[in-house]
């Protein structure tokens, strides 16, 4: 296994409490594959993966258990220096808003660069030339002058190709893309989309997908976590989870999309709201929204079932639930 | 497959003809010379029927947030004209443009800041009244902003909280109730629902169509997301780089979309159904959309273009139905601005999906 986080517990102090962003999450990527982990605002999904790349802002972040395995090694227990090497060469991140990412008052080129210098000791023209081939190779037209322009002189598609690019240079075996395309248009999601899954196809990377886009995980994904309020609560490869899912949320969460393929009916929504992280509901943390809730629900937290080798559901009926005899 | 019947067309209450905003660019401090103009809207004609949605699709800086604002009154047009129930209300001041806006109101995008972080609830959705206080006596005002709440959905004892102490779902609530206060007739709604998450997004959507079956109000739905315009629009207007490029009922456009532009733009929308991946063909365009400042000659679409051809460089395309589709009729008829529009080859592969279903049955196989 190339990645694999063990019941990860991270927790914010604020001053109206401790908020429980993460609370005992699990998954794992292996090399070449795509795992996408959903979840709307709030849900953890971001925090485990800033967790992971150790990036979080401590204070008030603090991970409060669990591991963060690569190739075997607890990344959480690394001295920072041992890290930091990791980190970039080894495991990427590509984030959403690649303005506010990228130096503002560097060149693009200057930035590519650098991965060359600091990380490989390339000269400075020999640096320069491998930032020219990779600007190439995420497909920027005239590369060999744009190398030379600021970020902001670039459109949203192309700075996010910059971006992927960056974290391309050397050669990760792990990319975690946070909301790669949520700030583009359609037409340049699907480009950038397309780029990164020929890209990783061909390096052989893993990649985490963290998104709130069903249809960006129907388009990509191999396998698929769904996150709720710290936990993920299911887990399965992405064909059957669109099929039948064994989770409510989950359920609700595709029967509230509106379809382009189709002229819906009405829209099931769920009802109520993601709970607040510093109030977590008691049992299972999605039962005050559920049309499934009974007594148990209320009391017991559910773990992960296996539904099958490859599945997993927190939810203490997921057998009524994938039958799909229980709803609305 | 027989043409459907026509039913009778609801009467026009918005009439949009020729509708255009340039910004000018200048330089210079002094004295501003004019080098050019931003062509944010450039020539655009619609008609919005009582009762009905309208969508209105589009990338960044296509120009469906400055109609918007134009539709509200928020800014003059350059030129063009929008009939209100049959007077043209772009050269209205005054009192007569007041009564006019009280019928249009607009619900903005983004609830984070479109609501006066330092005025309570009660405050912000009873401001209208402050400006039309002829829609309300004073004294029944109060009464009127927690009747309004009900309606949204909200707790009316909320009328004293502030905006900060609401979900983003919440906030949209409240902004739609501020809209609804004056009953208008008609809601201009700018990208609505895009700030929510996707189990919040359903609750409002939702809300908006019951909304608008309880006062009989006509939208005009602007977003980006193309499977939200096609849930709730009965007929749907795709916009490119200032113009309309297609438009047509919500089966026109998406089973039957003619113009290349539409048609890419579908093809790249991500469909939430694995199974969708193996036989999906993506028109991927190349580059990037022209600047609104120097926009193409001819077809404003070309430059990106996978059809292109000469003409295409020297004459503007019109938004009409081709003439080719004219006599055969069917959903392929309907107004399409490009000089070569046709119909997508439906992709080899295993047959259609099957019907849509409800909640519930549509996850038991």
């Amino acid at each position: 296994m190339l990645l694999e986080v063990r019941d990860l517990h991270v927790e914010f102090r604020t001053r109206e409490g401790v908020a429980h962003a993460v609370n005992g999450v699990g998954y794992a990527v292996d090399a070449g594959e795509t795992l996408a982990v959903l979840g709307e605002s709030g849900s953890g999904k971001s925090v485990t993966a800033q967790a992971v790349m150790g990036i979080l802002d401590t204070p008030p972040g603090r991970v409060t258990g669990g591991q963060v395995l690569f190739r075997g090694r607890d990344l959480l227990t690394l001295p920072e220096e041992e890290r930091r090497r990791i980190r970039g060469a080894a495991i990427a991140m590509i984030f959403q808003d690649a303005l506010s990412a990228l130096n503002p008052v560097m060149t693009v080129g200057d930035q590519l660069a650098e991965m060359f210098t600091v990380h490989r000791g390339l000269s400075r023209r020999a640096a320069r030339a491998k930032a020219v081939e990779l600007m190439e190779r995420v497909r920027i037209p005239a590369a060999a002058q744009r190398v030379r322009d600021f970020p902001h002189q670039f459109s949203g598609g192309m700075r996010q190709r910059i971006m992927i690019a960056m974290a391309l240079a050397l050669e990760p075996d792990l990319i975690i893309a946070d909301e790669p395309t949520t700030a583009l248009d359609v037409t340049v999601q699907a480009q950038v989309m397309d780029l990164l899954a020929d890209l990783r196809r061909e390096y052989g990377m893993g990649l985490i997908l963290i998104t709130h886009d069903l249809g960006v995980v129907a388009d990509v994904a191999d396998r698929i976590a769904v996150m709720y309020a710290g936990r993920i609560v299911e887990q399965a490869p992405v064909h059957e989870l669109y099929k039948r899912p064994a989770h409510p949320y989950t359920r609700g969460l595709l029967d509230s999309v509106p379809r382009l393929d189709r002229k819906g009916r009405d829209l099931y929504a769920i009802k109520g709201l993601p709970p607040s992280l510093l109030r977590i509901p008691p049992g299972c943390a999605f039962h005050p929204r559920c049309p499934m809730a009974r007594d148990v629900c209320r009391t017991d937290v559910p773990p992960l079932y296996e539904v099958s080798p490859t599945r997993g559901s927190a939810c203490h009926f997921w057998r009524e639930c994938l039958d799909g005899s229980a709803g609305a | 497959m027989a043409a459907p019947v026509p039913e009778p067309a609801p009467e026009p209450i918005l009439e949009v003809r020729g509708l255009v905003k340039h910004y000018p660019l200048t330089s210079g401090v002094l004295f501003k010379k004019r080098t050019g103009a931003v062509k944010a809207v450039d020539g655009v004609d619609f008609v919005l029927r009582r009762g009905e949605t309208l969508g209105i699709v589009g990338e960044s800086g296509c120009g469906k947030s400055t109609v918007a604002r134009l539709l509200c009154s928020l800014e003059r047009p350059t030129a063009g004209r929008i009939r209100y129930r049959g007077e043209d209300i772009t050269r209205l001041s005054g009192k007569a443009l007041k009564a006019v806006r009280r019928n249009i109101q607009m619900v903005f995008q983004d609830p984070y800041t479109s609501l006066n972080p330092r005025m309570t609830v009660g405050d912000i959705v009873g401001e209208p009244f402050e400006i039309h206080p002829e829609a309300a006596p004073k004294g029944d005002r109060r009464r009127r902003v927690k009747e309004l709440l009900d309606v949204v959905g909200l707790n009316p004892e909320y009328v004293n909280r502030y905006p900060h102490q609401f979900s983003g779902g919440q906030r949209q609530r409240i902004g739609i109730a501020r809209g609804l206060a004056l009953r208008p007739e008609i809601i201009v709604a700018d990208e609505p629902v895009s700030a929510l998450d996707v189990s919040v997004q359903a609750q409002v959507i939702n809300l908006m169509e019951r909304l608008q079956a309880e006062f009989g109000l006509s939208y005009v739905f602007i977003a980006h997301d193309l499977s939200v315009v096609r849930h709730i629009s009965d007929r749907v207007a795709v916009m490119y780089l200032g113009r309309i490029v297609e438009m047509g009922t919500d089966e026109e456009i998406y089973e039957h979309a003619t113009h290349p532009y539409t048609q890419a733009l579908l093809s790249a929308v991500p469909v939430p159904d694995p199974e969708a991946r193996e036989r999906r063909e993506r028109i991927v365009l190349s580059g990037d959309v022209p600047s609104p400042a120097a926009i193409p000659s001819g077809c404003r679409f070309r430059t990106r273009c996978f059809k292109a051809r000469q003409r295409c460089a020297v004459e503007v395309p019109a938004l009409a139905v081709p003439e080719w589709f004219r006599s055969e009729g069917g959903p392929a008829a309907h107004d399409s601005a490009c000089h070569f529009a046709a119909e997508r080859e439906p992709p080899p592969g295993p047959a259609p999906r099957r019907e849509p279903d409800g909640h519930g049955a549509a996850n038991a196989q």
